[in-house]
């Protein structure tokens, strides 16, 4: 298990250098900042002396080193529109949202998905089964951006059940956490269907049975149990998605998290606040794989060496 | 023909759609009954024609620029088509032949293409996508690369195992002592015995890749305007929810019907090749 752990701990932080590489690169890649900084009136010696500010006028490579030195030190620089925050300031200020609606909307897709896998794979080939595949279908096909629009016209503006955005109390996180869990729901709900069938067939299923366990047991406990592997296995894909979920629905919701910080500073060319928040995003996205993982392990004896 | 409809009809049903759905995109220009990139601003904003404000002019109304939204559909399925195409055959063809030379050669060509693999899945490709996006700025050939970046290393997954499996047959062994070459061996008898999987992977990133176009457009680094895509079509039509809905809920059900057809499609179609499992087993 340890070496297990180190090996994964090592190949992330291969993976965060490489990514920081990346971003930084593709940061310098186009644009000059000064440019984007200073306004037109702005004078030679002023421009001068921000390239300086910057460490622009260095060598890349050098200036690759400062960037890594500082980042290591906890600082990402400071964004580069108007107020000059500090770029890491701006994600501590966004995280918490973001967290919220990710573990709310995840916490809606296990809660309801998983009954619903269930309940299709009990009523195997009945109208129930059908329903509920078709419902999954539908909730993979559909795009997250336009649900959640349709879902703001519909329960904002025609039905006014609901506020069309903000952030503050519940009411603003049901349509942002339904949007986003709707694919995630549609998933589950498959794979858990899929695992209980294999499941309801198998021999211990026939004991628990035989035992004269009362059904509700045989299905909710012993069946489903099994059955919950493959879930974990599809958490990966689930992380994935919430990260391009973030990004689109905190940008059609006006929710206050990192996803919407991270399209701002990349539309605004912001390169110290985006640098950060991709670096955020991707140390969160991996901590989440290595959790799974070691869940996984932990959960499956069979892997567990 | 008729008995299969009546077999499984949500699988007919959805073999219709597609089809419709490639012949839209390949016949859009004799189709379309207004240039999609034109606007009448006198026409601006029509409801569609079933509206009392409504006319048979324009079927499905006109957006803020008097534009025709059914013509402005049926090119943008020609943008979802190219995209699809291009991504899906870019990203197969590479991504199948690194998994193929992975499998098939093994050691530490092998150890390092994986590497590479896993690094490209554990990072959060999409926010990549959206910086070389706007970096790049937005045209077909960026929105193409971007996606093919996103989809390569399924395929190299699934093509180095199915290799795997493929190389512990006979057959192989005994091209070997014929003398054929590793380049001859992995053309001529590893990709056959491999392609119908990948063909089947392929078929089930369709939706997604239809998806991430819609989203990526949506986002602002899609195709271009004035060219349409059904993602910046919803995106111009988002702040006119309220006042004119057709804008935003048109090409988001032109998205969901699409997807919706294929992903029925690319189950029955992994069904249908492997009937151990009923369901499409996705992840």
């Amino acid at each position: 298990m340890v070496p297990y752990f180190l090996r994964r701990f090592a190949e992330m932080l291969i993976a965060l250098w490489l990514m920081s590489m990346i971003v930084f690169a593709l940061g310098r890649a186009t644009g000059d900042p000064v440019a984007l900084l200073l306004n037109e009136y702005a004078s030679d010696q002023d421009r001068i002396e921000l390239t300086q500010e910057l460490g622009l006028d260095k060598p890349v490579v050098t200036q690759y080193a400062i960037f890594i030195k500082q980042a290591l030190q906890g600082d990402l620089g400071v964004s580069v529109s108007g107020d000059r925050r500090p770029a890491l300031e701006l994600i501590a200020e966004r995280l918490p949202a973001s967290l919220l609606l990710a573990v709310t909307a995840l916490i809606v897709s296990i809660v309801i998905g998983i009954p619903l896998g269930v309940l299709a794979a009990v009523n195997r080939d009945t109208w129930i089964d059908g329903a509920a595949r078709l419902a999954a279908l539908l909730g993979q096909s559909v795009p997250v951006f336009w649900l959640g629009i349709v879902l703001m016209y519909l329960f904002s503006v025609t039905l006014g059940w609901l506020p069309t955005s903000g952030y503050g109390e519940w009411r603003h996180l049901v349509l942002p956490a339904v949007s986003m869990g709707l694919f995630t729901i549609a998933a589950i709900a498959r794979l858990v269907r899929v695992g209980m069938i294999e499941a309801l067939q198998s021999e211990y299923v026939k004991l628990a049975r035989i035992k004269g366990l009362s059904e509700t047991t045989v299905v909710w406990k012993h069946a489903l149990r099994n059955s919950l592997l493959p879930v974990l296995t599809y958490m990966g894909a689930f992380f994935a998605t919430m990260i391009t979920g973030a990004v689109v629905v905190e940008t059609v919701f006006a929710w206050p998290g990192i996803g919407r910080l991270a399209y701002e500073s990349i539309m605004n060319r912001d390169f110290p606040v985006m640098q950060a928040v991709v670096l955020t995003m991707t140390v969160l996205f991996m901590l989440a794989n290595l959790i799974v993982d070691i869940a996984y392990a932990r959960l499956d004896p069979r892997i567990r060496q | 023909m008729m008995a299969f409809a009546r077999k499984s009809p949500l699988l007919a049903i959805s073999m219709v759609l597609c089809v419709t759905f490639v012949l839209i995109a390949l016949f859009a220009p004799w189709l379309a009954p207004h240039d999609p990139m034109v606007g009448e601003l006198l026409e601006r904003l029509m409801p569609p024609a079933w509206n009392v404000d409504g006319n048979w002019r324009h079927p499905l109304g006109t957006d803020i620029l008097g534009r025709d939204i059914l013509s402005r559909l049926m090119y943008g399925a020609q943008v979802s088509l190219a995209v699809c195409a291009l991504a899906i055959l870019i990203a197969g063809f590479i991504g199948s032949s690194l998994g193929i030379i992975a499998g098939y050669v093994g050691g530490v060509v092998d150890s390092i293409i994986m590497r590479i693999v896993d690094l490209a899945i554990s990072l959060p490709i999409i926010l990549l996508a959206l910086l070389f996006g706007v970096l790049f700025g937005p045209s077909l050939g960026n929105i193409v690369i971007i996606i093919s970046l996103v989809l390569w290393s399924q395929f190299a997954r699934m093509a180095r195992g199915e290799t795997l499996k493929v190389k512990q047959n006979d057959y192989i062994d005994l091209a070997r002592a014929a003398g054929c070459s590793a380049l001859r061996i992995m053309v001529t008898h590893v990709v056959p015995n491999v392609a119908g999987s990948l063909i089947v992977l392929a078929t089930l990133q369709v939706g997604t890749v239809i998806i991430m176009e819609a989203s990526l457009s949506f986002l602002g680094v899609g195709v271009p305007p004035p060219w349409p895509a059904w993602g910046s079509m919803i995106a111009e039509g988002r702040s006119y929810v309220v006042s004119a809905w057709w804008l935003c809920i048109f090409p988001g059900l032109a998205v969901l019907l699409t997807v919706l057809s294929v992903n029925v499609l690319g189950d029955g179609l992994t069904d249908a090749l492997n009937p151990a499992t009923r369901e499409g087993r996705r992840r």
